[in-house]
């Protein structure tokens, strides 16, 4: 009983502090955009579904528009500019009379701007196959603004293969070209890596897709347990820990190529968590080298090897703030339970960042280096993580789950305004997205049971 | 013998004497045997005694023939004895039942005799013994059967006091399995429940095998026989959300390479 109400006052608490304390999210109110379905002609008609639906989940996940309800959008909508008309001039109105809406059944800005869409932007357009292509014709405009020909924002001409992963990439483009509009960074282009055992027979391998879940493939192929991946910042090499040998060792493959780079492993019982410094040029780790799981540096070929942290204790999972290269975050059980500390490159200057309460583990940089995310038990039984955000310089956090199965491994998506984490709330594991503000949470992954995502670009 | 024959020869005048004179009717005499005549004059060797002792042997085994004969010239025993002398004795080894046969010839005839020897074959072997049991099982075996499982507290690697007589435990059958194993080097795999995170786990596991190692080389058992790897919560051998299961994930277990 006391353990429920301690929780419903921290979610209280919690709500309350939520919104974009830490991370600015929006300016003001939302705009509210409609966006009525493009219709397809041709090879292309099939297709029409998915760029829709890539569309407006794009336009929703993004946390900068509002999406007008499509059930009181108008039955015709324009397909192209020239299906737009200027309205007719109202008829007198009759007294005691309201005043009739104008309607020009969607061929007409107000038809969208007024009750009931209120929209402040219409997106539409329409999909065909050309030359073999799959070409969307998208525009945009902003129907506040009364005359036809400065109410335009853009349009423009989407070419991509003639299939699913042509009509999605299409549908990612337009979005983000409405999305830039508000200046928002587009996150087309770019890729999740996670650990994924939908290979079966016990394995675990690094697996990739994009950044909607589309697209996944897989990475390694050890037949072992390959885990804890990480992707330097230029995105070309990815580092893991893997079983491939006996004892976890660390591993690193090119991505271009998919071929293994030599890193010499330290001769220890273990050796794991790599991360990569912003300048891709040395590898953090932990090793048991001297016994407890200690913090080092290497070469990308493992030479010039130093040992960061000293402690009586396991250090794991250093991660180097991405803007100033200066600072690294790690977990540490040197004072009990495992919490996340913060030291300089030299190892010198180490602080607590957490509390102390429950557990601490899985710290992510932000991309303006000022902010961690983090998954994080305080509150609850050892083993419920919640995914929480802390400024780093005030220790001020705020939490983004509650409860809802164990949500681990938090990273931010390259636009700093999204992450990623994995959460068992269904079930299996799974890779779910969601805005910082905790809002707009989307699954990613169904097969097998998925962990551990990195958003690289 | 002398007498005798004068007597039969008496009788014999006396019959027939006889019969002239009384004028009866004759009578048919009943044939002379002569053989006993004969006997007297030129009887056969006599075989008194022809033994095997003993009479039944074990394959392999040897046996006395002993023979007495009177009475003969020449006495051979077949199955390859030969000829022999009136009385003797001789050592037999026969590799299967043989019957043994004495002719004894002397002027008056032949006589013989025989003497079986029963040779007994002892029934086969039994099939080797299967050896003893310990080579038969495979190192796995051995460690599942021989060592056990050690357990921890949650996110402690310090050995419990139940984990020191499980230890303890262990040590003979380590030491008893590396040798037999003398090439064999033994995984000391730590593991952890799934609450804390995996990468933690991934050191915590490390403490936990390094403990358990730690306690068995400083009670002899050689450390570089032992490997520690460390499994984090990657291979629970338990999946369900309950301290009971929890706890059997806590643990140092050991593995064949």
């Amino acid at each position: 009983m006391r353990t429920t109400l301690t929780t419903l006052l921290l979610v209280c608490a919690a709500w309350a502090q939520q919104s974009d304390i830490l991370i600015k999210l929006e300016g003001g109110t939302k705009r509210v955009i409609a966006a009525p379905d493009f219709r397809g002609a041709g090879g292309a008609q099939p297709l029409a579904a998915t760029f829709n639906q890539t569309v407006f989940e794009d336009l929703q996940q993004s946390g900068l528009l509002s999406m007008a309800a499509k059930s009181f959008y108008p039955l015709d909508p324009p397909q192209q500019a020239s299906d737009l008309r200027a309205p007719a001039p109202p008829a007198p109105a009759r007294r005691n009379a309201p005043p009739a809406p104008a309607n020009c059944n969607g061929r007409c800005l107000i038809d969208w701007s007024g009750p009931p869409v209120n929209a402040n932007y219409l997106a539409f357009g329409y999909a065909a196959e050309q030359n073999g292509q799959f070409v969307a014709f998208g525009h945009l405009f902003n129907v506040n603004v009364a005359d036809l020909s400065g109410a335009q924002v853009f349009r423009k001409l989407y070419l991509a293969s003639l299939d699913e992963a042509g009509a999605r990439k299409a549908a990612h483009e337009f979005a983000a070209d409405i999305l830039a509009q508000f200046g928002a960074k587009t996150l087309a282009g770019t890729s999740i890596y996670f650990v994924s055992d939908r290979g079966g027979r016990g394995t675990k391998d690094i697996w990739a897709m994009d950044f909607d879940g589309g697209n996944p493939r897989r990475i390694t192929s050890y037949n072992s347990i390959s885990t804890t991946p990480a992707v330097s910042a230029d995105g070309t090499k990815l580092a893991f820990t893997t079983y491939a040998k006996g004892e976890p060792r660390i591993f690193i493959h090119l991505l271009e190529t998919n071929r293994y780079l030599p890193f010499l492993n330290p001769r220890a019982s273990m050796n794991a968590t790599p991360e990569f410094t912003p300048d891709g040029k040395s590898l953090l780790f932990s090793s048991t080298l001297t016994g407890y799981a200690q913090i080092y540096i290497a070469d990308i070929d493992g030479g010039n090897m130093r040992r960061l942290s000293s402690s009586r204790a396991i250090e794991v999972e250093p991660k180097v703030n991405p803007k100033t290269g200066a600072e690294i975050v790690f977990v540490s059980g040197r004072s009990g339970p495992q919490q996340i500390y913060k030291m300089n490159m030299d190892g010198a200057d180490v602080v607590r960042l957490t509390t102390g309460e429950g557990e601490a583990g899985n710290p992510g940089w932000h991309p303006d280096g000022q902010h961690i995310a983090f998954a994080w038990t305080r509150g609850y039984a050892p083993g419920n993580w919640n995914i929480f955000i802390m400024d780093v310089a005030s220790r001020e956090t705020v939490q983004l789950t509650y409860g809802q199965g164990r949500n681990e491994n938090p990273t931010w998506a390259p636009d700093g305004r999204h992450l990623v984490f994995s959460s068992n709330r269904s079930g299996r594991s799974q890779i779910y997205s969601m805005l910082a503000n905790g809002q707009e949470l989307r699954q990613l992954t169904t097969a097998g049971n998925n962990w551990m995502p990195v958003w690289s670009k | 013998m002398k007498l005798r024959t004068l007597t039969v020869l008496s009788l014999s005048i006396l019959i027939f004497a006889g019969a002239g004179c009384k004028k009866k009717p004759p009578v048919t005499p009943p044939a002379p045997t002569p053989q006993p005549a004969l006997q007297e004059r030129q009887g056969p060797p006599t075989v008194i005694s022809f033994t095997a002792e003993p009479s039944t042997v074990l394959r392999g085994e040897s046996s006395t023939l002993r023979w007495n004969v009177m009475g003969a010239t020449e006495i051979t025993i077949d199955n390859g004895v030969g000829t022999v002398e009136a009385t003797g004795t001789r050592r037999i080894t026969p590799a299967g039942n043989t019957t043994y046969g004495l002719v004894a010839k002397g002027p008056g005839g032949t006589a013989n005799a025989s003497v079986q020897v029963v040779v007994n074959t002892p029934p086969p072997p039994p099939p080797p013994a299967p050896p003893p049991a310990t080579p038969t099982k495979t190192l796995q075996e051995r460690l599942s059967t021989d060592v056990q499982d050690v357990y921890f507290d949650y996110d402690k690697s310090e050995i419990r006091e139940d984990a020191r007589a499980t230890l303890h435990r262990d040590i003979e059958g380590l030491r008893a399995i590396l040798r037999d194993f003398p090439n064999a080097v033994i995984n000391v795999e730590g593991h952890c429940d799934e609450r804390g995170s995996a990468e933690y786990n991934l050191g915590l596991g490390d403490r936990r095998a390094t403990s358990a190692k730690e306690f068995l080389t400083q009670a002899g058992v050689p450390g570089d026989r032992l490997r520690t790897i460390s499994y984090g919560k990657e291979k629970p051998q338990c999946t369900e959300s309950t301290e009971s299961c929890w706890q059997k994930n806590r643990r140092v277990h050991f593995s064949a390479q």
